[in-house]
């Protein structure tokens, strides 16, 4: 897989980010399959946690990206996918925030309700099933982020950490602003 | 089994010529078997109404009635730690306890458990029997499924069992004052604001939707709790005492008709329609009763 | 000088692990059941994990406290009695407990077993913490939020038991243990099921102008402007009308947290046993830096130094804090 960073599109700060559009959804596909495929045959304990939550669709929704994610956290039929904004897609709940939230959300290095104090995270729909997901991912003890940028290599570790610096910058910038 | 209908502390603060006119009025026309009687909510009220308490006490007791005194239920400052150990230490009175902290004293002296004492299971229930427990007094969101059990074990303990069947529900207790704070006063400096609202504060919504009522420390249910047409069935699993609350409507009218449908003097139905005419400024509620939501209004009766 | 014992919160086996790495003394943390009063979806400890977590705690030389801190209905007290049977078994440092019939369990089956009162007891004076002291043996009492510091140097002097102290979290006024408002609108007693506003009956809704609606079972219970940052979704935390308010006001509390890292010298010159740190509905980076910065901040008190502490504002509710109760009456 080769990164194809958009030149003339910065969101976030975040252009050298792999997935990057105009890059077509659906090549996206087989990447976020082995992601989560990856992250369910290490944890299999995150779907006892689940429960009953593990059946649902949940839309995530990178605010400053061109598209979704919609996620099926069951171990029997995972599924994972980039989907676009205008695909009006059934589900439980939706969790919306910037992509570098969302990413350290999930990779237990951001605290989910410190995001939803700020307002930085909002939640729409079925509250339970994302407080539920939000637990059990919490419990996973590899840092998600990190085994994903993994996959890719030594592009994937710079991509990551060119995120995790505009994370930083925006921070600051925001605690400036304060 | 012998069904009695009590009368449960007054819970807000009424001004004194008030307080004594309603007890007198009880003492002369209610039906109630048991009066309690004290301050429960708040100590800074508790000098008004003392001096009054053996002389309405006795009022009630010459009419033929049970007298009950309550402690206070949150116990906190030197004050009122001393207040509550010089209420457990006094002689001659039944004594009914709403703070853990009067246990201390009471140990195998025979008192009451209130309606503001975390009792939940028959364990908890047996252990304060055993201590001189005679008489328990039910939270209000009990559902009847644990009632059943605590009705079977008070049979075996010989104690009584008394559930709130009228009245706002008490929901929460704080250490901080509610109506100070509205008014954006505080506590030692509340000037008795609590005064105005003689049946609670109403707090909507931000949707102008009644949601609870404000008494002080207190926090309690926007709607009256109705139990009427489950006392039968109350019966029937071994509560003994059923519990009105006292508020400004009409009380001895309320008590008259929780009266008669308890003892079958009237039907269910028609002790409803009646209560409904007294233009209470609320709607009703049971739902604790059934395991569901508190302020919940079921229609249907409940079913085993 | 007693050095305080750090208390830290778990709602995972990772949870536990970071708090055990991050330099906690003892982690406390509950089932996945009713037996406790963080009873949330995918939160807390299967037996096996509980096993598990208390052998790496102890292997690090790290306590293992278990909250069995509600209220067990009249006939289901077996679901506590089981609770308390692997707690003994598993060799738990202590269990944190709020019901008489708990405790009663406990300490004539287990006399062994350490007792420690849950701030859900509600004991709130000298005569109702001693009260469970002579009844149960209970070793130590974790206080309500609502004492000053002087008050609680008085009653460390009064009890007979050891005193554990919250440092940080949630700053609730209410008296826990002693509140039914969730069971008054949705059906789930937080003193019986261990769930206060269950996220199942919370909804979020925003409007046009995006003000962001918090409904409980239909209720409104409180509405964020754009701007404003939000708290949990609880009663006590809302905001309502009053007839004599303009407008909706925090007629309780306002969304904020308990910060007491100024205050930590006093308390450790109090004499308080334990410092207490809320929080086991968050997450692993929470407990990561909440606890991180008390550790460093015990540590230099005990050495006599002036205590660093990072700044934790981010993390707290409605990214507000007080000193609460610690240090004035005044909010009464």
């Amino acid at each position: 897989m080769t990164p194809q960073p958009s030149p003339q599109r910065a969101f976030g700060g975040s252009r050298a980010f792999p997935f990057a559009p105009p890059l077509p959804l659906f090549v996206l596909r087989p990447i976020l399959k082995r992601i989560v495929t990856k992250i369910a045959a290490e944890n299999p304990d995150m779907f006892d946690r689940l429960g009953p939550h593990r059946h649902a669709y949940f839309l995530i929704d990178p605010v400053n990206m061109p598209f979704m994610l919609y996620l099926r956290p069951d171990p029997d039929a995972l599924d994972f996918r980039a989907v676009s904004r205008n695909n009006q897609l059934p589900h439980v709940a939706c969790i919306s925030g910037t992509f570098l939230d969302l990413l350290t959300l999930m990779d237990a290095e951001q605290d989910g309700d410190a995001l939803f104090f700020s307002r930085d995270l909002v939640v729409t729909g079925d509250t339970e099933a994302v407080v539920c997901l939000r637990n059990a991912l919490d419990d996973v003890d590899e840092p998600i982020a990190e085994s994903v940028a993994d996959m890719f290599g030594a592009p994937g570790r710079m991509a990551l950490n060119a995120l995790r610096r505009a994370a930083e910058t925006a921070q600051k910038r925001k605690g400036a602003d304060q | 089994m012998s069904a009695e209908l009590t009368l449960g502390p007054n819970l807000f603060h009424w001004p004194t010529e008030m307080k004594l006119d309603f007890y007198n009025r009880i003492a002369d026309e209610s039906p109630v078997g048991t009066v309690y009687l004290g301050e429960v909510i708040c100590s800074k009220r508790t000098p008004f109404f003392e001096k009054h308490l053996d002389a309405v006490a006795d009022r009630l007791e010459r009419a033929g009635k049970n007298v009950v005194f309550c402690s206070l239920s949150e116990v906190v400052i030197k004050r009122e730690r001393n207040l509550l150990r010089e209420w457990a230490e006094q002689e001659g009175r039944d004594l009914e306890v709403n703070n853990t902290a009067a246990l201390l004293y009471l140990k195998n002296k025979p008192h009451r458990i209130g309606g503001l004492l975390n009792v939940y299971n028959e364990e908890t229930m047996a252990y304060l029997a055993g201590q001189g427990a005679t008489h328990f007094s039910l939270l209000p969101e009990l559902p009847r499924a644990a009632i059943v059990n605590l009705g079977s074990r008070a049979k075996t303990l010989g104690v009584g069992l008394e559930v709130q069947v009228f009245g706002r529900a008490s929901l929460a207790l704080s250490a901080r004052c509610y109506h100070a704070r509205a008014h954006e006063r505080t506590k030692d400096n509340c000037q008795f604001v609590c005064e105005e609202d003689l049946d609670g504060m109403t707090l909507s919504t931000m949707d102008d939707e009644p949601f609870l009522a404000i008494n002080g420390i207190q926090t309690l249910s926007y709607r009256y709790l109705d139990l009427m047409a489950d006392m039968e069935d109350m019966k029937s699993i071994g509560v003994t005492h059923f519990r009105v609350t006292p508020h400004t409507c009409d009380m001895v009218a309320v008590t008259k008709m929780f009266d008669d449908v308890l003892h079958g003097r009237v039907t269910v139905e028609e002790g409803e329609a009646r209560l409904r005419e007294l233009g209470i400024d609320a709607p009703f509620a049971n739902g604790f009763y059934r395991g569901q939501a508190g302020d919940a209004w079921v229609n249907e009766p409940i079913s085993a | 000088m007693i050095k305080p014992e750090l208390i830290c919160p778990a709602g995972t086996p990772a949870g536990l692990r970071t708090a055990v790495d991050v330099g906690a003394d003892a982690v406390y943390c509950g089932f996945q059941n009713a037996t406790n009063a963080r009873n949330f979806t995918g939160l807390n400890f299967t037996p096996e994990e509980m096993e598990k977590s208390v052998a790496y705690a102890h292997e690090r030389g790290t306590k293992v406290l278990v909250t069995l801190n509600t209220f067990p209905p009249a006939g289901k007290f077996d679901l506590w009695k089981e609770a308390v049977d692997t707690c003994a078994r598993i060799g738990v440092d202590a269990i944190i407990v709020a019901d008489i019939s708990v405790a009663d369990y406990a300490c004539r089956t287990y006399p062994d077993l350490r007792i420690h009162l849950s701030v859900q007891a509600a004991a709130s004076s000298p005569e109702a913490i001693e009260y469970y002291v002579r009844e149960f043996g209970v070793k130590r009492v974790v206080l309500p939020r609502i004492m000053t510091v002087s008050e609680i140097k008085g009653l460390v002097e009064e009890i007979p038991c050891e005193v554990e102290t919250f440092i940080f979290g949630n700053h609730g006024l209410m008296v826990e243990g002693r509140c039914s408002l969730t069971n008054y609108v949705t059906g789930i007693s937080t003193n019986m099921d261990g769930a206060c506003s269950p996220a199942a009956c919370v909804k979020y809704e925003r409007d046009a102008a995006d003000n962001m609606s918090t409904k409980l079972c239909g209720y409104t219970i409180d509405r964020f402007a754009p701007d404003e940052t939000a708290g949990y979704p609880t009663i006590c935390k809302g905001r309502y009308r009053a007839q004599c308010r303009e407008g909706g006001y925090y007629a309780f509390e306002e969304p904020i947290s308990l910060n007491a890292s100024n205050m930590l010298p006093d308390l450790v010159k109090a004499g308080v046993h334990a410092f207490k740190i809320e929080g086991r509905q968050r997450s692993r980076a929470y407990v990561k830096k909440v606890v991180g910065a008390f550790r460093e901040a015990v540590d230099s008190i005990m050495a006599g130094e002036e205590p660093k502490l990072a700044d934790l504002v981010a993390l707290t509710e409605g990214q507000k804090q007080t000193e609460g109760a610690l240090k004035t009456k005044k909010w009464r």
